[in-house]
């Protein structure tokens, strides 16, 4: 099966301005786009950039625009897409090249609300800190996040303020928040209640769309806000 | 102590927290909004559909006037709309506009215009004499 590719272009050292690149490429139908990809990559064109490690969508790192919408490239498989792909960086991030793009400022907000467990209480040795099934199952569903950014750069709000803390650490505030053994919720809740945190949620609803490992974070954006005016978690 | 305020020092974390404005100005939004809805409808319903254009003059003005409750009633609504309208205009602004400077500019602008408007309403509700 035959398809075209169309790719976003840039390197910065070299380009004034980004440009499309072009290519035709021999696929099977179930083949993922991250195979056409390889495929421009290893027999066209060597000098095209992109980012990917597990190639299973687990690792997050392969998340671009295609055909204008947010998705993992190994995700996705050719014969679901049009004959011709359109594939773009994520929006809202610096392009180092191609469709690489620079995620520290999105990893350095995602550090800003402590991702990990906080509890300083003494721990009885030989016993491991004991959860029920429904404490559990309040975070269940942001524990899925793979930090692609995928829900981050298609929030308008991100793209127009790229100081908005994004829909990602959001989420992985959640996934701490409501945690029964966590003891720092209320400190994220504090982070999160700056005037560049949950409030600059419009309820756009882009996220939920983007989210490759289908978590609906609107409901954690609201479960959040929930948290913040009845001041209960 | 709250229970959740206890368990967050022990983490050197802050109590739960307790306000600020942009929480406040949600708040206001989604309540402010609700009001707005009834009482523009009863407006509505008032002004456009029980009576119409032709009989509202000035003497009907003046005899809705007459009463209090019409007068809390039109402030309300001028009170709840101005702040909407001027919050919302405020979310745009700092949404869209980056640059502190102009982002201070536009807002002064804002905050300005907004006072004014609404400092006339409350002038005309409350100090309107029938001649
Ligand atoms: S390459 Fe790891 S998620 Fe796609």
């Amino acid at each position: 099966m035959k398809i075209k590719l169309q790719i976003k272009r840039f390197n910065p050292e070299k380009d004034r301005a980004p440009w499309w690149g072009k290519y035709e490429v021999d696929v099977e139908p179930n083949d993922r786009l991250l195979d056409a990809l390889h495929e421009v990559k290893w027999r066209q064109d060597g000098t095209l950039a992109f980012r990917r490690s597990c190639a299973h969508g687990v690792c997050g790192s392969d998340a671009m625009k295609i055909n204008g919408r947010n998705r993992l490239a190994c995700k996705e498989l050719v014969r679901n897409l049009s004959r011709t792909i359109v594939v773009e960086p994520l929006m809202g991030f610096r392009v180092l090249k191609d469709l690489i793009v620079d995620m520290e400022p999105f990893f350095k907000k995602y550090r800003q609300i402590h991702p990990y467990l906080v509890n300083e209480d003494p721990e009885e040795p030989g016993r491991e800190r004991l959860q029920t099934p429904a404490e559990r199952s309040r975070f269940e569903d942001t524990t899925k996040c793979i930090l692609c950014a995928a829900c981050t750069t298609a929030c308008p709000s991100f793209w127009t303020n790229p100081d908005y803390v994004g829909p990602a650490s959001i989420v992985q505030a959640h996934r701490f928040i409501f945690d029964s053994r966590d003891r720092a919720g209320a400190e994220r809740l504090h982070i999160l209640n700056e005037s560049e945190g949950v409030w600059r949620c419009r309820t756009v609803f882009n996220c939920a769309e983007a989210c490759p490992r289908g978590i609906d974070v609107p409901k954690a954006i609201a479960e959040v806000k929930r948290a913040l005016v009845f001041k209960k978690i | 102590m709250e229970a959740g305020a206890d368990w967050s020092v022990e983490s050197g974390g802050r109590p739960m927290p307790e306000g600020g404005l942009e929480l406040y100005a949600w708040i206001f939004m989604r309540l402010s909004g609700v009001a707005l809805l009834f009482l523009a409808l009863g407006h509505m319903v008032l002004m456009h559909i029980l009576n119409s254009v032709e009989v509202i003059d000035y003497d009907f003005v003046a005899r809705r006037y007459a009463s209090v409750l019409w007068r809390t009633y039109d402030f309300l609504m001028l009170f709840l709309a101005m702040l909407h309208g001027v919050n919302g205009a405020r979310t745009i602004l700092a949404d869209v506009v980056t640059h502190p400077g102009r982002r201070f500019l536009f807002q002064s602008i804002l905050f300005t215009v907004g006072a004014v408007f609404l400092v006339l309403g409350a002038l005309v509700i409350f100090t309107f004499q029938p001649v």
